[in-house]
């Protein structure tokens, strides 16, 4: 099964988005490196709204992540609800 | 070990970027002079466009005007991209306020079934104009010559973009997805809608930048903009009881006032080059002004009936008016 | 009668769609042919635009709104660069060679896009794709400008900025990534967006703008890191619109695949060989090092192009032609590249060096088959001429590629002593490779390629006649100022000097 990833710019509005990904997605592997923050998963990913607006304790628009998104791969499958990335194979 | 750099004074080395100082003179540049003068590649163009072999990949000869500079024609808002999203972030705030304005107050539904049929009936199907403008703006900053020209039509272009998803949700508001189908119908069959629509796509059909840039964002937007948002929304609509439609249209009016001003420089300083750009922006003037105008008229007809003639000759007079001061008379 | 109307709820995909596609028509009064003219040339099927999934629904006041607050935090924290004096924090002053290059080289292959994806966000007849395209044009622009803006201070202090624009059009170097930019925006529109929007933002751009990006953060550069990342939170969206672009063609028709295969073949190597010049930036010119070159390819070519290529294989899309190539060449071609630059360096508008042996030993961990065996000894050889007072220059002309214009600096993919050096006659004329990957791009198109400007020639065209001081006139470079090795460079003595201020009392 092929990494998808995703990458964060490193600050504090992205901590609880991070801490909501490692939440929802266990498997994942976490990369800090200078300024950003790297977040490998075998497979699938998946960035839920309700995890991160726990986190954050307000609401949040998903769409919000495109703030601090610095880069990602694999196929984006986005509702009001979820960002899933993923390969096919 | 901690610098604190603040306190170093150190002689910079120059002022600004080479091109600059060749045009403005040795002294610090602007933002919108560093992200806008001379930044599309002039010289030494690689290949030929394989879809358009007698050009090059940048060619000021795709249109009639002539230009000995084309960084003459100077957006005096200096929008570059980021003074231009924070404006448009700005209204965009604004809007949304209006809309769950008008929404949480129930306003949309105070309104009376004349009044909202008006609404509807004219300002839905101008989501399909939009969208045509959209991409009479994108074909102007892709073929246009020179940044400070096509770099505004591209802001443009995404406002036109906006507008009609602003006036789609406005559809929304006060009709459903119901209102949106049956705009699109009218816009399609309605014999009213048949000469926008049709002026629509002849300019999509045009392929100088220049002239393409007269007939929608002089011509057409000229005549529309006043007659739609002013006449029929701010005065016709709102006279009656039902100002909730001018709350959902304020970024169109807004957006109006500002970019006519972009509009009439760019014409200003091109008729001024030479007489010969100003015969030819007098001939493109006169001729799509006068076919937006009997285009309007179907269209304001929807709202003011018999006086749609009168408003339409009105608003010509006035935009005589107004391209006069640009050196152009009709 | 109670007008209230049950609103129907609607999901982000229903009302995206209202948004965008429901706005477009099939037009009457003209053709879709007239109206659409470049969708047939290229030989691209498509049978239903209905098809096409959305990638990213920003609708515009989101777009407006998100894209004021990246706005909003570059130009804080660039102001705060330049007020502070921010440059001073550079690890060394050497680095900037790499932003000298970006902003000839690269910014304006951002302002190229964004005239390209004007085009093609014009010409599509497809709703969905138009705006994708669209939102990428003004992207683009943001990028060069946010670049340009960034830049703009080091100009103030540090040479080989200053003529960002003439050189653009004129020196050999940046002739690399104009003539592929050019080489893209002269395709068809689907061309240009397997060229632009698929191989060189999906395959190729994390390369540049993630691990250089870190290591610029590495190396005390805010404010390219902060251009960086804001330009690659752009790719992400740009990325996905790439991605979905193949997904679609290759949906749409059977008899897309060989087309698009071939495309992808052609941008992989044009792309590869344009981006070369990251290895260098990021082995060399970074004087402290997040990565190397090779580590950064195995996790965004080898790990994710790999993910990409077994993905799509389902369309019966194979990995490019050129990959196996491109992989011998990786423990090479940052050396290669920095040994050329070095040689070249009077006619660079940026500075290059020998290495200190605390980076050669670096080097060597890193590419522990190939630096000290076939680099070192050259760099060793090079120092001895250097110390000797007798430094090394290569005043004869480099023998440029006629399709990507790099000079012949390349060993065969097998034997990595000899040069790689290709020809072929066309027309009763001769033209010279760096590659087989550019030998057949150029085989495959000869009637484009033979248009190519090539700057060497240009050298003894008038007003320049062979004359280098006239040629360095001509493309704006201030000789012992902008050029040369670092070492004993303006730049260096400055930057030591303000360090000095800044950490004395003096």
């Amino acid at each position: 099964m092929s990494t998808v990833f995703i990458a964060l710019q490193a600050n504090e509005e992205t901590r609880p988005i991070i801490e909501a990904i490692e939440i929802d997605n266990p498997q994942a592997i976490v990369h800090r490196q200078p300024a950003m923050v790297k977040i490998d998963a075998q497979g699938r990913l998946v960035i839920r709204r309700a995890t991160i607006e726990e986190q954050l304790g307000r609401d949040f628009d998903l769409q919000e992540i495109h703030i601090n998104l610095i880069s990602l791969t694999g196929h984006v499958v986005e509702d009001d609800e979820t960002l899933t990335l993923s390969w096919n194979d | 070990m901690q610098i604190d750099l603040r306190t170093v004074a150190i002689q910079p080395q120059r002022q600004a970027f080479d091109h600059l100082v060749r045009r403005f003179g040795d002294k610090a540049a602007s933002r919108y002079q560093e992200g806008s003068y001379d930044i599309q590649a002039a010289e030494n163009l690689h290949y030929r466009p394989t879809w358009d072999p007698d050009h090059q990949l940048y060619d000021a000869s795709l249109t009639r005007i002539v230009m000995a500079d084309w960084y003459a024609l100077k957006d005096p808002r200096q929008f570059y991209y980021s003074t231009y999203t924070l404006t448009r972030a700005r209204q965009q705030e604004t809007a949304e306020a209006n809309f769950s304005f008008v929404e949480s107050r129930g306003l949309a539904d105070m309104l009376s079934d004349e009044l909202r049929a008006v609404a509807l009936n004219v300002l839905v199907p101008l989501r399909h104009a939009a969208w045509g403008a959209n991409q009479n703006n994108t074909t102007v900053c892709g073929y246009g010559y020179g940044a400070i020209f096509t770099q505004p039509c591209m802001y443009h272009a995404m406002d036109n973009l906006g507008i009609a998803q602003y006036l789609s949700r406005l559809g929304l508001l006060l009709g459903d997805t119901e209102a949106l189908d049956a705009g699109k119908k009218a816009w399609l069959d309605d014999a009213s809608w048949q000469p926008l629509r049709r002026y629509v796509e002849d300019c999509l059909a045009c392929r100088d930048p220049f002239e393409l840039f007269v007939a929608q964002n002089l011509a057409l937007d000229g005549l529309l903009y006043p007659l739609v948002y002013e006449r029929i929304v701010d005065q016709h609509l709102s006279a009656q009881g039902a100002s909730a439609v001018a709350m959902l249209t304020q970024f169109m009016s807004d957006w109006f006032d500002e970019t006519r001003k972009w509009v009439d420089a760019v014409i200003k300083v091109a008729a001024a080059e030479s007489d010969a750009n100003r015969a030819v922006l007098t001939e493109w003037t006169r001729q799509w002004s006068a076919r937006a105008a009997s285009a309007m008229v179907p269209v304001v007809e929807l709202a003011l009936g018999s006086g749609a003639d009168e408003a339409v000759g009105e608003q010509l007079e006035a935009f005589r008016a107004r391209v006069l001061k640009t050196g152009i008379t009709l | 009668m109670d007008m209230k109307v049950a609103k129907k709820k609607l999901g982000l995909k229903d009302k995206y769609k209202l948004m965008t596609r429901d706005l477009g028509w099939e037009p009457s009064y003209h053709s879709k042919d007239e109206l659409y003219p470049y969708m047939n040339y290229e030989g691209i099927k498509i049978h239903d635009w209905d098809k096409w999934e959305d990638p990213f629904r920003l609708t515009m006041d989101a777009y407006w709104k998100y894209q004021a607050e990246k706005e909003r935090k570059f130009y804080a924290i660039i102001d705060a660069h330049a007020q502070n004096n921010g440059h001073l924090n550079l690890t060394d002053a050497r680095y900037l060679s790499a932003l000298k290059i970006f902003l000839q080289a690269i910014s304006p292959g951002e302002y190229a896009a964004h005239r390209g994806f004007a085009r093609v966000g014009r010409e599509f007849p497809g709703v969905g794709p138009q705006v994708a395209c669209q939102m990428q044009a003004i992207d683009e622009i943001r990028h060069a400008q946010t670049q340009i803006h960034a830049m703009s201070n080091y100009n103030r202090y540090y040479n080989g900025f200053h003529a960002f624009a003439d050189q653009r059009d004129r020196i050999w170097y940046t002739s690399v990534a104009r003539s592929f930019f050019d080489d893209s925006m002269s395709a068809g529109p689907f061309e240009f967006m397997i060229a632009i929007g698929f191989s060189f933002e999906y395959v190729l751009t994390n390369l540049l703008f993630v691990p250089f990006m870190s290591g610029a953060a590495y190396n005390g550069d805010m404010a390219t890191v902060t251009f960086g990342f804001s330009a690659q939170s752009d790719e992400a969206r740009h990325m996905t619109l790439g991605l979905e672009v193949i997904k679609f063609i290759l949906e749409q028709d059977p008899d897309n695949l060989p087309i698009v295969q071939n495309w992808i073949d052609k941008w992989f190597w044009r792309g590869f060989r344009v981006l070369g010049l990251v290895s260098t930036m990021m082995d060399y010119m970074l004087p402290k090092r997040v990565m190397s070159w090779r580590e950064a390819w195995d996790i965004y070519g080898v790990e994710n192009g790999g993910a990409l290529f077994k993905d799509l294989a389902r369309y019966g899309i194979k990995p490019p032609r050129g990959w196996d190539d491109a992989e011998k060449a990786i423990d090479h071609m940052s050396h290669q590249f920095m040994l050329g630059l070095y040689q070249w360096s009077f006619g660079t508008a940026f500075h290059s060096w020998i290495p200190s042996d605390a980076d050669m030993d670096w080097l060597a961990g890193k590419y522990p088959h190939t630096f000290d065996k076939y680099y070192r000894p050259r760099w060793k050889h090079i120092k001895k001429l250097a110390d000797a007072g007798t430094p090394f220059k290569n005043y004869g002309l480099a023998r440029l590629c006629q399709t990507c214009q790099l000079p012949s600096v390349f060993t065969e993919p097998d034997d990595p002593t000899l040069t790689c050096h290709r020809e072929t006659v066309y027309k009763g004329e001769k033209y010279q490779f760096c590659s087989d990957g550019c030998q057949h791009i150029f085989e495959n198109e000869p009637e484009k390629y033979i248009q190519a400007w090539l700057p060497m020639p240009q050298l003894f065209q008038d007003p320049i006649n062979g004359d280098l001081g006239e040629w360095m006139k001509w493309v704006s470079l201030l000789d012992g100022k902008d050029n040369g090795d670092y070492a004993g460079s303006e730049d260096q003595k400055n930057f030591e000097a303000w360090r000095g201020l800044a950490t004395t009392n003096q």
